[in-house]
């Protein structure tokens, strides 16, 4: 019986205690700020531990969904939730960082029931997203989680926070909303908005003339340009990536590892779950366009991370350029291409919410992001020093960490698929290197002489053991990436199976017509 | 049934006996003194025949030579009808009482409008239209200037009447020239004339007529009113400008354009998807400048009335019933978010700019919450059920081959998003505390609590109302 719901127990949970906290905390004194962290400890750390027997459960030679639950809803709506080797990963990524995110913000003072209510909301959302099997249920989820991290944006954030967060909300919101119209256009269609189904349905792909525009690819090429504004601002892809900056620096630590770490798999998620499978002729017309913005994207904002002076934002780049690599892997639509890309984000998931957690670190002591306050750190944080190494490295792509196997992996895909691309792409990696190891080096490195570091300390027992779980998953999946890829191969076969059959269809098709012509 | 079978116009005859005994009550009695128990009785009076219209029987009859029509359309938005009215009146209590404005004609006059309102989604005649219109323009009139020492609120009056004497003579204006190409006042006798190939005189008549409905519903570019209305109006008017008779002249719109003129929607179509553009636009983008919440909350229910138009673009069933459920989703959320306004006050004086909000989820976190739950539903951002009534005037239209006007639609609730999110954001991100008072009428405090409520936990199932309105919209459309 439980199990049958173990997918709304998951998505649930932390919802349920977002409710304990609304309705029984009373006062803002330490006792109950304590009680606060406490329970929403407890109910991440239960989503987690329930996310646990989805993964023991789940089977994956079988590339349907499983642990399917399915209720009638209004509107003519379902609600239907499960998960296969694509989304089964990212519910365990997200319950898997839910608590360790909470564990990050112990040290906050101000409004912290709130706080806390606003990130167990988030996580309900967030695995919602991951789980949704109905078009308009996927998008609540998707989009409703845009307002507590609005809130969190700017509630708890820096002093520009009102203009990240405006930015960050109206951005997102606007790329949402023509998804939403897209989305009523498939259903207009194929009358259902089950996503099982829409899997199999055929949407239209003959030329049609919108305003005396030729579409090629037809419908399917219209429903794929309002799904990518709406992922391709998520993701971030260049050029619409400069929300992520703004929305990184002015957030809370915590709110900037969620934002990275699972908030941006979203649009990952999204191509792979609709644009690719549903809309396959329109994703292979569209494929070289989406992955020269994936090459500009990692050349460009690998650039510009080399010159920021702030370490968020340094880090937030860096998160373009990596979306970068998923992106290009994903519409290289070939098994290592997609395998890389969900595994670059998966690991991306860890390493950089780490990343920003090694700022938070620092910047709770000293209350700059400046990287030209810092220098010399390892001489008085030895264990710091060392973490902040094997993360920056994780983020170069050093083989061994979980980053080298994503990365790899997608470059083997793009060459295959564009090998310009693939070229382009590659001195990304090289630029990664620069960035990260320059930020290190004058963070981390050299002689402690700023006189303001003299009295920092090392890390404390709390903020180390937040980032031994991160350390344990980048270095296994370094070594043992069969791990993720077994889970997630099947379905991606499968996925990738079905979209060759629908291109080389529409190949035929097109070349019958041409020649009907001549 | 035959025609002259009263007992099927018997709540709207019952209501209009109800409101001329309460005024020989109240004139004869002790006058103001009775106008708290008059508010209190006309509000149950009005749950009561809402209550009875609700539950009573399925299918369609006419009385009045085919005048009058009581189907599951006109049940649906009378429901409607007179249960906000209802809910405004209550809410209305404790402010007209600390300013000295609750006089018993109040809670009549507001009885009189229900029952224009109620003949006017009723009305299958040209005559029955513009009666029920009138009685209800000419309550609104005089309700809106009740504070009679006040400058802006007589002007508010004054405006109001001007115009909408204009209007209604564009209105009478159309109906005589459908008149005169059709030979009969008869919704009936008009569908069968205007069939196909129409004259260009009865296409005429029918733009003026959509002329004059826009300017009931404040459409734009018949809008202009509105904000210095909803401004000057005493608040609790405003309240209910914003919600019942929006919901009636909707109804009334739906009604004429699909029981009249159904036969020539292609000819109707691009009038009312142009008044649905320029309504959600100017709506969207005219209220950021505000700070003045009433004439915010004016701008708002521009853009909201521009979805509703949306629906009714699509000229479809399916259309007329997005657009009942969005109406309605829309009356509950303007019922919590004026009771929220009516409570907003310093030092006992009602305070009206946003800015006064500054911080307010410090001083009040409990309706902090409910208000950001509103504006987020207002604005159509899910889980909020706002957004179900975007969703469904998105799906009518898309169906019904305007993916344009839906993709317009979506980009002007963009726009819009911004002033809502600034709502949110002065009440929770601001610099100083607001010096609001505290507490304030717990009816309010109810209203605004249940409103919010519904907007989250309608997420379920919509409080049913999805069969209702697709019975309406059948009834209407099918």
């Amino acid at each position: 019986m439980l199990l049958d719901n173990l997918i709304s127990i998951v998505t649930f949970i932390p919802l349920i205690g977002a409710a304990i906290l609304a309705l029984f905390l009373r006062g803002d004194d330490e006792a109950a700020q304590n009680n606060a962290k406490w329970v929403a400890l407890a109910a991440t750390t239960a989503s987690f531990l329930a996310s646990l027997f989805l993964l023991a459960g789940f089977d994956a030679s079988n590339t349907g969904f499983q642990f399917v639950e399915e209720g009638t809803w209004i509107l003519g709506l379902s609600y239907k939730m499960g998960v296969d080797g694509i989304s089964v990963l990212f519910v365990m990524l997200t319950t898997f960082l839910m608590p360790i995110t909470i564990l990050a913000c112990w040290d906050v003072k101000h409004r912290v029931k709130e706080y806390m209510i606003a990130f167990l909301v988030l996580e309900t959302l967030m695995l919602g997203v991951f789980c949704a099997l109905d078009l308009v249920l996927f998008y609540l989820f998707f989009e409703a989680g845009l307002i507590p991290m609005f809130l969190i944006i700017g509630i708890w954030g820096g002093k520009e926070r009102i203009y990240a967060s405006f930015k960050f909300f109206l951005y997102t919101f606007f790329g949402s909303v023509l998804m939403l119209v897209a989305m009523v256009a498939m259903y207009v269609d194929a009358q259902t908005t089950d996503i099982t189904a829409l899997l199999n349905h055929n949407f239209g792909s003959d030329t049609v003339t919108v305003m005396g525009v030729q579409i090629l690819g037809g419908m399917q090429t219209l429903l794929w340009l309002a799904f990518f504004a709406s992922f391709a601002v998520k993701m971030p892809m260049w050029p619409v990536h400069t929300w992520l900056p703004d929305a990184h620096v002015q957030a809370p630590t915590a709110g900037s590892v969620v934002l990275a770490a699972i908030l941006l798999k979203m649009g990952g998620y999204g191509f792979l779950r609709f644009s690719l499978p549903m809309f396959p002729v329109a994703s292979d017309i569209m494929a070289n366009f989406v992955l020269w913005l994936s090459a500009i994207a990692i050349v460009y904002t690998s650039l510009v991370a080399l010159m920021q002076e702030d370490m968020k934002k340094l880090i937030a780049y860096s998160s373009v350029a990596h979306m970068g690599f998923v992106t290009a892997g994903i519409f290289a639509a070939n098994q290592q291409g997609v395998d890389g890309a969900i595994f670059q984000m998966i690991s991306h998931g860890f390493i950089s919410g780490a990343l920003f957690l090694c700022v938070g670190v620092i910047y709770d002591r000293m209350h700059t992001r400046e990287i030209d306050a810092y220098g010399g750190l390892v001489n008085r944080m030895p264990a710091y020093a060392a973490v902040f190494m094997l993360f920056t490295m994780a983020n170069v792509g050093l083989p061994g960490t979980s980053g080298f196997v994503g990365e790899f992996l997608t470059l083997v895909g793009m060459f295959q698929a564009n090998t310009w691309v693939a070229a382009v792409a590659a001195t990304g990696v090289i630029l990664s290197a620069a960035y990260a190891l320059w930020l290190y080096r004058r963070v981390v490195m050299g002689d402690l002489i700023k006189e303001s570091l003299k009295s920092i300390t090392d890390m404390t027992a709390r903020e180390r053991s937040i980032f031994a779980p991160l350390i344990v998953m980048t270095i296994l999946l370094g070594v043992y990436p069969s791990l993720v890829t077994d889970i997630i191969s099947p379905s991606v076969s499968a996925l990738l199976g079905g979209y060759d059959t629908a291109v080389a269809e529409f190949a035929t098709q097109n070349a019958v017509a041409e020649n009907g012509g001549h | 049934m035959q025609s002259g079978d009263l007992s099927i116009a018997l709540p709207e005859i019952i209501l209009s006996l109800f409101a001329m005994g309460g005024l020989l009550v109240g004139a004869y009695g002790g006058k103001d003194k009775l106008a708290s128990l008059m508010l209190w009785v006309t509000a149950a009076v009005l749950v009561a025949l809402a209550a009875w219209i609700g539950f009573q029987g399925a299918g369609t009859a006419t009385v009045f030579n085919g005048m009058f029509t009581d189907d599951a359309f006109a049940r649906f938005a009378k429901v409607t009808v007179l249960l906000s009215a209802a809910a405004v009146l209550l809410m209305s209590e404790s402010y007209m009482i600390k300013r000295d404005l609750l006089r018993f004609e109040y809670p009549l006059l507001i009885a009189l409008a229900s029952v224009g309102m109620m003949v006017m989604v009723s009305a299958s005649d040209l005559i029955a239209l513009y009666m029920g219109l009138e009685l209800q323009s000419l309550a609104l009139y005089v309700v809106a200037s009740l504070r009679r020492d006040s400058v802006k609120s007589t002007e508010a009056g004054l405006k109001y009447f001007v115009l909408g004497a204009l209007s209604s003579g564009l209105l009478l204006y159309g109906a005589s020239l459908v008149y005169g190409f059709s030979g009969t006042t008869e919704f009936a006798g008009i569908i069968q004339a205007a069939q196909g190939e129409t004259p260009v005189g009865m296409l005429i008549g029918l733009s003026f007529v959509i002329a004059g409905l826009a300017f009931k519903v404040s459409a734009a570019p018949f809008h202009m009113w509105t904000p210095d209305v909803y401004e000057g109006a005493p608040t609790p008017i405003t309240a209910f400008f914003a919600t019942a008779p929006k919901m009636a002249a909707m109804g009334l719109f739906a009604r004429v354009v699909h029981d009249a003129f159904g036969g020539v929607i292609g000819d109707w179509q691009q009038i009312v998807a142009a008044l649905a553009v320029a309504s959600m636009f100017l709506g969207a983008v005219a209220a950021i400048g505000q700070r003045n919440i009433k004439r915010l909350m004016a701008y708002s229910s521009i853009a909201h009335m521009g979805f509703a138009l949306m629906g009714l673009a699509s000229g479809t069933a399916q259309g007329v019933e997005s657009m009942l459920i969005y109406m309605a989703i829309y009356v509950t959320m303007n019922i919590g978010t004026f009771a929220f306004i009516l409570s907003m006050e310093k030092d006992g004086s009602p305070v009206l700019t946003i800015d006064a909000l500054s911080l307010y989820s410090k001083r009040d976190p409990a309706k902090a919450l409910a208000v950001l739950v509103l504006m987020f539903s207002l604005a159509g951002v899910p889980p909020m059920v706002g957004f179900f009534g975007k969703y469904s005037v998105l799906l009518a239209a898309v169906d019904g081959g305007l993916a344009w006007l839906a993709i317009l639609g979506v980009t002007a609730s963009v726009i819009g998003a911004f002033y809502y999110l600034r709502i949110v954001f002065i009440m929770y991100f601001g610099a100083d505390e607001s010096e609001l008072d505290k507490g304030g009428s717990g009816i309010l405090w109810g209203f605004l609590m249940a409103s919010a409520a519904a907007m989250v936990f309608g997420v379920f199932n919509l409080f049913g109302i999805e069969g209702p309105a697709a019975a309406a919209a059948a009834a209407l459309a099918g």
